[in-house]
């Protein structure tokens, strides 16, 4: 046990914790004024909900004694023997505990992100349900299968550092799933050409998500070193260049499509960068991070514009963010990783191991239909049993009336 | 009596007080609003979506007065409200049929 691991773990578990309000206010920020707070909820619910799936459930699933290469067992149900000696498997030098409590906020973090699909339309009562099935049968064994001991994808090599595959691509195609079964917003026209606009309401709102989101991802990526030392600041610093990066370059590429380099772009971009260094953070350097986060920025905003040409109402660009941004960070791992960073990682293509983008690549298919084929049944379910969407009239109302009977901003 | 009712570019609202301050009015009232009028709506661009943005943000200045200082405040602001450019809004003048003050009870140009 090292005291100075345990302090550093702590917290960056709070630390993740802050991204979940800051993904919140990232959300609350581009939807209109009658949804801040029906956006803002299902993110913050979510801080509670899963940490006690987590808890119950949750954790034994992800991390405990494998079953099939697939999900862990029960044996760690209610935590049970998760206690202060450290488990070797995971991180040798901190106690257990600690290190279930900082996964966690990643349980948390995970499904918060897919909200964005489903922004402004969704029931609380059915959004419930599906969170804490998702959580179970998509996020847990998932993690288990990238992260968990003997799942299979850890076994056959692929190196997801802090959860490109497990929380980004995850999330980033339930979010698809998400956005064609409950179709679009009331007045959505695609090109802006509907019959209602859906203009951000509070932009310095979502720069502020985007600004706790940054400051938090180094708790996310650096912790995922699961020790205070070198490699700890080796992901620190891979995560801050590539997110400069990747903020410059989409409104760089904005200023050359559209013109003007917006203040949104410039949060997007930041997000996309932290997205795509996430799995590549503590095997790459920091010249293959700013490239990665280069490749992000633009990637990222190009699949941002092609959404309205794909018909399908992803409100809040989970899809173009997460999903695309998941896939070229695992991907770009498969290429920029390198030994000389971490030696318990590997050698991407560049380096003298294509092999690596190949196992990157299976990680990326397996991932993306899993969870996609699953989220689409669950959504479907609740769809006929539930109901996904609120009545057009509380649409027009507005979620923060009918589903909470409040209102943001009062005169 | 006449009230004055002036919709103006809100960049423009600080000109215009400090103007009509130096013609010591009595008081005015202001409001954000938004319209439209020849300068019709502005592209607005959010993750390249772009969207017509029909009613734009002006202000509204609201102002009574005694007849024979309607026509200087109305020059006032024609003269500090002007940019030339197209958007710089519009002035209403209306007939006031009665003025009265709460506190006092006092009607007329008295309670102006």
């Amino acid at each position: 046990m090292n005291t100075g691991d345990t302090a550093f773990m702590l917290v960056s578990a709070a630390l993740v914790m802050l991204m979940t309000p800051g993904l919140a206010l990232f959300y609350g920020g581009m939807v209109r004024n009658k949804n801040v707070l029906g956006t803002i909820m299902q993110n913050f619910v979510l801080l509670g909900v899963i940490s006690i799936q987590w808890a119950i459930l949750g954790y034994s699933l992800a991390f405990g004694p494998d079953v099939g290469h697939l999900t862990g067992n029960l044996d760690w149900f209610g935590l049970n023997g998760v206690g202060f000696e450290p488990f070797k498997a995971y991180a040798a030098t901190i106690p257990h505990q600690t290190f279930m409590i900082y996964q966690c906020m990643f349980a948390v973090i995970t499904p918060a992100l897919i909200t964005g699909a489903f922004a402004e339309r969704m029931k609380f009562s059915t959004f419930l349900v599906f969170m804490i099935l998702w959580a179970t049968l998509v996020y847990d064994p998932v993690a288990h299968w990238v992260w968990g001991d003997g799942g299979w994808l850890k076994n056959l090599g692929a190196l997801d550092f802090a959860g490109g595959t497990v929380v980004h691509i995850n999330a980033g195609i339930a979010a698809l799933a998400a956005a064609l079964v409950m179709g679009p917003r009331k007045g959505y026209g695609g090109h802006g050409d509907g019959t209602e606009s859906f203009i951000p309401h509070n932009l310095p709102m979502t720069i502020l998500g985007a600004a706790l989101l940054w400051f938090g991802w180094f708790g996310f990526n650096a912790g995922s070193a699961l020790a205070a030392g070198a490699l700890a600041s080796s992901a620190f610093t891979a995560t801050h260049l590539a997110t400069a990066a990747a903020t410059l370059a989409w409104i760089g590429t904005e200023w050359i499509f559209r013109g003007k380099p917006t203040t949104l772009g410039a949060a997007s971009g930041a997000v996309a960068g932290l997205v795509a260094i996430t799995p590549a953070s503590g095997f790459v350097g920091p010249m293959s991070a700013i490239i990665i986060g280069i490749l992000a920025g633009v990637l990222c905003y190009l699949a941002v514009l092609a959404k309205p040409k794909l018909g399908y109402d992803d409100s809040l660009d989970v899809v173009g963010v997460h999903c695309i941004g998941g896939i070229v960070g695992a991907l770009a791992t498969g290429l920029f990783a390198s030994k000389l960073i971490n030696p318990a990682g590997g050698d991407g293509l560049f380096f003298g191991n294509p092999g690596q983008l190949w196992v990157q690549f299976i990680a990326v298919a397996a991932t993306l239909l899993y969870s996609f084929v699953v989220s689409l049944i669950l959504f479907k379910v609740l769809d006929l049993t539930m109901g996904l969407r609120v009545s057009v009239d509380d649409e027009v109302a507005g979620l923060d009336l009918s589903e909470h009977q409040e209102i943001a901003y009062n005169l | 009596m006449k009230k004055i009712e002036a919709i103006i570019q809100p960049f423009k609202l600080e000109p215009v007080k400090d103007a009509l301050h130096a013609l010591s009015v009595q008081g005015m009232t202001v409001t954000e609003v938004k319209g439209f009028g020849v300068q019709k709506g502005i592209r607005e661009v959010y993750r390249g979506m772009e969207y017509q943005v029909d009613f734009i943000p002006k202000v509204k200045i609201e102002v009574v007065a005694p007849d024979e200082k309607a026509q200087a405040i109305v020059d006032t602001i024609i003269k500090e409200a002007r940019t030339g450019r197209i958007g710089d809004g519009k002035i209403f003048v209306y007939p006031v049929m009665e003025v009265i003050r709460i506190r006092t009870g006092e009607t007329g140009e008295n309670a102006v």
